[in-house]
């Protein structure tokens, strides 16, 4: 039996499989497909103080091995969550996070400070980097002032496990990766989206309603890897690997670049079981390689 | 209702015109129970452009024979991989996703569904659905031309077929909104699926007569499943899922 237990922070994992905030509902519209207590911790879609309506239709955009999103954080606000939601979702046998987003310091302070009550839900995710809302979103996560002043805040308020989302749309992230550290986040996932665009040339218009969105899918892996692979380097809190991985092959990749759990995002739209084969192919491949422990394989990469 | 991700071989693919080909997919065990306006998630192999799943409107299910018919218009390059399925290949699909058109009450009503183009794929299922329960309907189909006319010999084993062409080679010329059987009867409901133009004149034409019509919605898709919220429409309760509140909807509760 090979362990797949992992420590992110304060929180502990059955397995280093996470779904990403956004690709998996609240985890039941799944529930068809697979048993998702098995998955290692659900991370519930973007969740912000007071409701919003998100962008107008056009939202998404395929693209060569991905697509593009502009949905804009819609999502019936917090208390909504707590009240009709969490019900529904605090009796799953996993963990279940919510992640975080707000366009003011201030909201982002008083979602989490609600959130702490919620006794079943160990961790949020604190989203610094969604790049489909106008003012706020990834305005904290791409600045060293913003990101450390949001995550201070939070840190205040939230006295459980506190993970910061960081945005590749920075020149250097492994800056703003020891910020979060200093401000007291408990680990870090990355990447969210890549700001990108489509147009149809036809048409000559531009695909999207917010004309730029976020790309996500297999496209943009070689630069999550990356990421993790300095922001590992970089900080001494767990880091959380996602961007583009479909199979279990893809979060060994980023296991040996340092991450100490995985996100699966995009990939389960195209395969809603996706998750379940991912912990599934972890656990061969330790075996093959006669590893006890998934903590045998973070950040083993031999270079 | 409970939604399967199943591997079906495709038994037949006719190519009906250059625009247009009928699949038909066979299972070897029995195939989940569909509604008329649900629709499938379609995963595309063998194409490097296509990397998400494409919403395909059921078009008829025999149960007996566990036979799913999907008719496909060729817009892109997913349907164009999707065109090029030969018999024995499988094709995976989750379903059956979406709401269902509703069927009325009362069996006397005077039911028509319109369609346009490929839009007529979900009333055939629908039409059968509403024979075998002992409604009687109409079909309006309408198309470029003669040649863009569709399964109409399916259409008329469920009831009586009217047919509209922009170019007069079928039926009366123009659009459907245009057939004298609009003017000539009364129907109590309405049912559509079309270019969102058309659905826009049916349900003007509906709403005007004070007629209940749903029309079902064709947005881009990524999940299928309400996870992803890529495929919103706007309606009179804020931004709703096609894939889950939709694909159909009361003409009324749509903002368009």
């Amino acid at each position: 039996m090979v362990n797949l237990k992992v420590k992110i922070g304060q929180l502990q994992l059955k397995n280093p499989v996470m779904t990403a905030s956004g690709t998996f509902g609240y985890g039941t519209e799944y529930s068809d497909f697979i048993d998702i207590s098995r998955i290692g911790a659900i991370i519930v879609k973007g969740t912000t103080l007071r409701e919003r309506e998100g962008n107008p239709y056009p939202r998404l955009a395929e693209t060569p091995m991905g697509m593009l999103n502009a949905v804009g954080l819609q999502n019936k606000g917090v208390d909504y969550f707590i009240n009709h939601i969490y019900p529904n979702v605090k009796n799953i046998d996993t963990n279940i996070i919510v992640n975080v987003s707000g366009s003011a310091v201030d909201d982002y302070v008083k979602t989490a400070e609600k959130l702490n009550e919620l006794e079943k839900i160990p961790a949020i995710e604190l989203n610094i980097s969604c790049p489909n809302v106008k003012e706020g979103g990834m305005a904290f996560g791409t600045s060293y002032r913003g990101a450390s002043e949001v995550t201070k805040a939070v840190r205040k308020v939230y006295k459980k496990d506190l993970i910061v989302k960081l945005s590749p749309n920075v020149t250097d992230v492994t800056e703003i990766a020891r910020t979060v550290e200093a401000e007291g986040a408990d680990s870090i996932s990355l990447i969210n989206t890549l700001l990108g665009m489509a147009i149809d040339a036809e048409k000559r218009k531009p695909v999207l309603s917010t004309i730029t969105g976020g790309l996500s899918g297999p496209a943009v892996k070689p630069v999550a890897l990356r990421m993790v692979w300095q922001t590992a380097k970089a900080v001494k809190i767990p880091i959380i690997g996602l961007g583009g991985i479909m199979n279990a092959k893809d979060a060994i990749e980023f296991f040996l670049a340092g991450a100490c759990a995985i996100q699966v995002g995009t990939a389960n739209f195209i395969d809603p079981t996706v998750t379940g084969k991912i912990i599934d192919g972890v656990e061969e491949y330790l075996k093959r390689h006669k590893f006890d422990s998934i903590t045998d394989i973070i950040g083993a990469l031999d270079a | 209702m409970k939604k399967y991700i199943l591997d079906l071989k495709v038994k037949i693919n006719t190519q009906i015109n250059h625009q247009y080909f009928l699949l038909i997919l066979g299972s070897g065990s029995k195939l989940p129970k569909m509604l008329p306006g649900q629709f499938a998630e379609v995963r595309i192999d063998g194409s490097k452009d296509t990397f998400l799943r494409r919403p395909i409107s059921i078009h008829f299910v025999d149960y007996p024979k566990n036979e799913l018919w999907l008719l496909v218009q060729i817009v892109g390059k997913g349907t164009k991989q999707l065109s090029t399925y030969k018999q024995g290949d499988i094709l995976n699909l989750i379903l059956p996703l979406g709401n269902t058109f509703t069927i009325p009450e009362n069996r006397h009503e005077k039911l028509l569904l319109a369609g346009g183009g490929v839009g007529i794929a979900p009333l055939l299922f629908l039409g059968s659905h509403l024979f075998e329960k002992g409604y009687k309907c109409d079909f309006l189909l309408g198309a470029r031309s003669k040649n863009d006319l569709l399964q109409i010999n399916e259409f008329q084993k469920y009831g009586t077929v009217f047919t509209t062409t922009e170019d007069g080679s079928d039926g009366e010329k123009g659009f459907v909104t245009h057939h004298s059987i609009l003017q000539n009867e009364n129907f109590d409901k309405i049912y559509t699926c079309g270019p969102t133009p058309m659905m826009k004149a049916v349900a003007e034409y509906a709403e005007g007569k004070s007629i209940y019509c749903e029309l079902s919605l064709e947005n881009t898709m990524a999940c299928g499943i309400g996870a992803c919220l890529c495929c919103v429409t706007g309606t009179t309760e804020g931004n709703l899922c096609v894939c889950t509140e939709g694909p159909v909807f009361n003409s009324t509760k749509l903002k368009w």
